[in-house]
């Protein structure tokens, strides 16, 4: 097959993306960015709509946050109550620097984890402010009523997740996420009786409303009649979550997408590391061609479980024959200092390696397996229940089998996007009065998230970011008077009404899941846990030949005027397939392996992932430049100025 | 193995509905009971029909979007168990599944299997949180809790909001929904301040919906998928009578 070489490789421009970070040091920056915000008049507030897109942990809490502090909210969701955002899926926890078990955790040290962790592809002054906040977060959460685990003598408990040398993750049992939603949720819940915040559940954002240069509204589909709808505002807020569902199979919600951040990347905002994704190592593998999801199995099992393989290729004895001298420990052997706790890449990337050498387990090959024998014998059943009980019950419901005798049966599988939409420090895109909060912007991750950080940044950026750097944007900017009737307004809208009836228009010979399915498995291969350059350029290749196929041969189910879910589902996958060539060609480019990001062709002797930080340590936030063109890619270089970037080592 | 469905189809809230007969063969006993219905959706669509609307999307038990009336039981036969996490190898080769939406004149039906439980959120609107803004909230470890509160107030507070309880009241109360709530917050100190406010606010609301009362068939701790304690509603009714006495 002849493979056009895609210009990417050039060496990118030295762009004019600009981070906006505070002068000063590390630790004042947050501060002297507040001391010198503008503020806007409190009388004035009602008089500006804020338009929030998405309801999860980092929309529902800037939408409590803004009615609060008296701004006109607009609040829109695509499930049926803002309740149900995928935030509600997540188990662990949510760091914090609080050091209440004094065991040496300072703001510091959870800045230098998590920017470590990420490989050092994150902003130094975004990830500290992070750690800055982070405490402010359960402080605000315990006054809500968040009914976090707490210790004997009443206080909160810690404990320790994801590879960290201190305790400071706060949680709710394997319902840390459901919890800190909830708590959000109702602090909105209290502005929509406030009269602050208007709430419009089973709306889909379809397009982004530019009108002079500045985001005014947006275009919504009404998921029950299909009528397509126009709001105005003086800001959009984007808070849309991740687009791992590209995979098509991922530990993401059925509804999880990337069509409003897509919509928003074709109206001028650029798109950052599209190809850092995160692949948890702990998921229960795939079963068969049904299967619609994988569900993940917090990582805190870890602690205490075992991961092994067997050493011969052909051992198909059950687990619990298999004797210890031929069982192989692998991460034990090759990490002896973190052992079962390395981060979640590196855990991931091990699984692969085992597997591809052919020695995985189960039905399919594609497992390994976590064993808690070990730790029953040592803690004692009931310790292990208390612990992980829910997550045994979990897991039995869905295999049939229980892990107090068998071991787990364990894979990795897509579970959060560290790229997103480009953000600068204060959370706002390349299209002025566009900022984006939570899972959906690139921010502070970097290559690789740590576990319990997504509730962190998810709050962080609604209940205490966007407060100040709205304002700021509100207090200095010229917003005209634009009403729905602006023909901007209009012209969007029928392009949007266009695209639905293309898709009920084309009434081909394949499913939209089909298509899905078939992107997923090209992402899976070749976009996944391990790429090098020849199967990124099949994989943009085949893409590009789904996505014209697509448009030519998808059957999409029923009518517009109606509830369709077929119908929603064929405009995300539509995007999907888009995004999903941008995906490998931001791979293809970036000639080093960082943090989820390995690439074949750069590692050392060991196996181990080879960075590049006199090329590649900057952001790559790609433009959109017309439907058939590529995409233009702009860089923000990264500097380091308080941490020197070191090779992560968890030998 | 094969199934035979009995599924309601509706085309729209004031539309007549009826039950519709499919058979899916080759099911895997791995599959859910969603993906069952993904497998027939996808046969549907390839010969021209309309596919069958339900509401889902976490597939792990914890967001409430689904919730169908499987064989006559919310969520189906295993108790404490989501639609999303039942699995078929509880059925067997052969067996005839009635699957129909939730029925309660406060959950209208949209369309198929899909019903509106805005009510739900209304009830939260009215009082079900603590009103602090923002900021300026005091140390998290400045208020202890017992273990033992902490933990019972977690029960609660497992609510999904799936609506499963008052599908399965025979009076359509939405009582558990409400006192979980209700009961989450009484448990701590953080909800003290406006617990007279709350219980007779959110109980008004929950009348102002159209569910009916609770009269203690305990249909609902049964169906629950987080196993919530029927106790809620007792401790509810406490709340209330005090609240009621005290003004
Ligand atoms: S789909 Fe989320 S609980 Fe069933």
């Amino acid at each position: 097959m002849e493979i056009a070489e895609p210009h990417v490789t050039e060496r990118p421009e030295r762009s004019r993306l600009k981070a906006r970070v505070p002068a000063g040091r590390l630790q004042d920056k947050w501060d002297v960015y507040k001391n010198n915000a503008k503020l806007v008049n409190p009388a004035n507030k009602r008089k500006h709509t804020i338009i929030i897109v998405g309801t999860g942990l980092a929309g529902a809490s800037a939408a409590a946050t803004l009615g609060g502090l008296g701004y006109n909210i607009k609040s829109l969701c695509i499930q049926d109550s803002a309740r149900r955002a995928h935030s509600i899926a997540a188990q662990g926890g949510i760091n914090a620097a609080k050091n209440y078990p004094n065991d040496g955790d300072t703001i510091w040290r959870l800045f230098y984890d998590t920017i470590k962790g990420g490989d050092y592809r994150s902003r130094e002054g975004n990830v500290y402010r992070l750690a800055q906040i982070s405490n402010n977060i359960i402080d605000q959460a315990v006054a809500q009523g968040v009914p976090f685990a707490r210790e004997y003598g009443g206080l909160l408990d810690n404990r320790s997740f994801g590879g960290a040398q201190v305790s400071r993750t706060f949680y709710a049992r394997g319902q840390t996420g459901q919890q800190l939603l909830l708590g959000a949720y109702q602090a909105m819940s209290h502005q929509i009786q406030e009269g602050r915040v208007e709430m419009l559940p089973r709306r889909e954002m379809l397009e982004l409303v530019v009108i002079d240069g500045r985001a005014r509204g947006i275009v919504t589909r009404n998921l029950v009649t299909g009528e397509l709808e126009r709001h105005v505002g003086d800001a959009v807020l984007l808070c849309t979550g991740g687009y791992g569902n590209a995979y098509y199979l991922s530990t993401n919600a059925q509804n999880s997408n990337v069509t409003a951040a897509w919509r928003c990347h074709k109206r001028g905002a650029f798109f950052a590391n599209p190809c850092f994704t995160q692949i948890h190592p702990t998921c229960i593998p795939v079963s068969g061609d049904y299967q619609s999801k994988l569900t993940l199995m917090s990582e805190s099992l870890r602690n205490d479980g075992r991961v092994w393989v067997p050493k011969d290729t052909n051992d198909a004895r059950p687990p619990s024959q298999i004797p210890e001298g031929e069982r192989d420990y692998y991460l034990e052997r090759r990490y002896p200092s973190f052992g079962n706790l390395v981060p979640r890449d590196v855990a991931s990337r091990a699984a692969k390696a085992v597997t591809d050498e052919g020695l995985g387990v189960g039905e399919t090959n594609l497992a390994v397996y976590l064993d808690f024998r070990d730790a029953i014998e040592r803690l004692g059943r009931q310790a292990i229940e208390d612990r992980y009980g829910n997550l045994f019950e979990m897991y039995e419901r869905i295999t049939g089998d229980t892990p107090y005798e068998v071991p787990m049966r364990i894979f990795p599988a897509v579970h959060y996007t560290m790229g997103g939409l480009w953000v600068d420090y204060e959370l706002m895109t390349t299209v002025p009065g566009l900022f984006v909060l939570g899972e959906a912007n690139f921010s502070d991750h970097g290559a690789n998230r740590l576990g319990a950080s997504a509730l962190m940044q998810g709050l962080a950026d609604g209940y205490f970011v966007i407060p100040y750097t709205l304002g700021g944007y509100i207090a200095g900017a010229e917003l005209g008077d634009v009403t729905i009737g602006h023909s901007t307004f209009a012209d969007t809208e029928r392009a949007a009404g266009e695209r639905l009836r293309r898709l009920l228009d084309v009434k081909g010979g394949k499913t939209v899941a089909e298509f899905h399915r078939e992107l997923g498995q090209i992402m899976w291969d070749h976009v996944g846990m391990s790429r090098n350059r020849d199967g990124l350029l099949q994989a943009a290749e085949a893409i590009r030949r789904l996505r014209d196929e697509y448009w030519q041969n998808v059957n999409v189910a029923g009518r517009n005027d109606t509830l369709n879910k077929n119908l929603e589902f064929a405009g995300r996958v539509g995007d999907f397939l888009e995004l999903g060539e941008m995906m490998a060609l931001d791979a293809l480019h970036r000639e080093e392996s960082c943090g989820g990001h390995f690439r074949e062709e750069h590692k050392t002797a060991e196996g181990e992932a080879l960075r590049d930080d006199d090329d590649f340590a900057y952001v790559a936030a790609w433009e959109h430049t017309g439907d058939h063109a590529r995409p233009q890619l702009h860089r923000e270089d990264l500097e380091f100025e308080y941490v020197r970037p070191s090779t992560r080592s968890y030998k | 193995m094969t199934v035979h469905l009995r599924i309601w189809r509706q085309a729209g809230p004031d539309s007549p509905g009826r039950l519709a007969e499919y058979t899916v063969e080759d099911v895997n006993e791995h599959m859910s009971f969603l993906e069952l219905l993904d497998v027939l959706n996808e046969k549907l669509i390839t010969e021209g029909e309309e596919p069958i609307e339900f509401d889902n999307d976490c597939r792990e038990g914890i967001c409430g979007s689904c919730g169908l009336m499987v064989g006559g039981v919310a969520h189906g036969p295993q108790p404490r168990t989501a639609i999303c996490q039942l699995h078929m190898r509880h059925f067997n080769d052969g067996d005839t599944i009635v699957v129909e939406p939730w029925r309660a004149t406060a959950f209208p039906i949209i369309k198929d299997l899909v019903v509106d439980r805005s009510a739900f959120d209304r009830i939260m609107a009215a009082g079900g949180y603590v009103s602090v803004k923002t900021g300026g909230a005091p140390d998290a470890n400045a208020l202890p809790v017992t273990k033992e509160d902490a933990d019972l107030a977690m029960d609660y507070a497992s609510c999904i909001g799936c609506g499963a309880c008052v599908a399965a009241c025979p009076n359509s109360s939405a009582s558990l929904f409400t006192a979980s709530k209700i009961a989450h917050l009484a448990m701590l100190p953080q909800g003290t301040p406006e617990r007279r406010r709350r219980v007779l606010n959110m109980v008004d609301q929950m009348e102002a919906e159209g569910f009916g009362d609770c009269s203690n068939h305990a249909e609902c701790e049964a169906v629950c998928p987080k196993g919530i304690s029927i106790s809620a509603i007792a401790l509810m009714r406490r709340e209330y009578v005090r609240a009621v006495l005290s003004s």
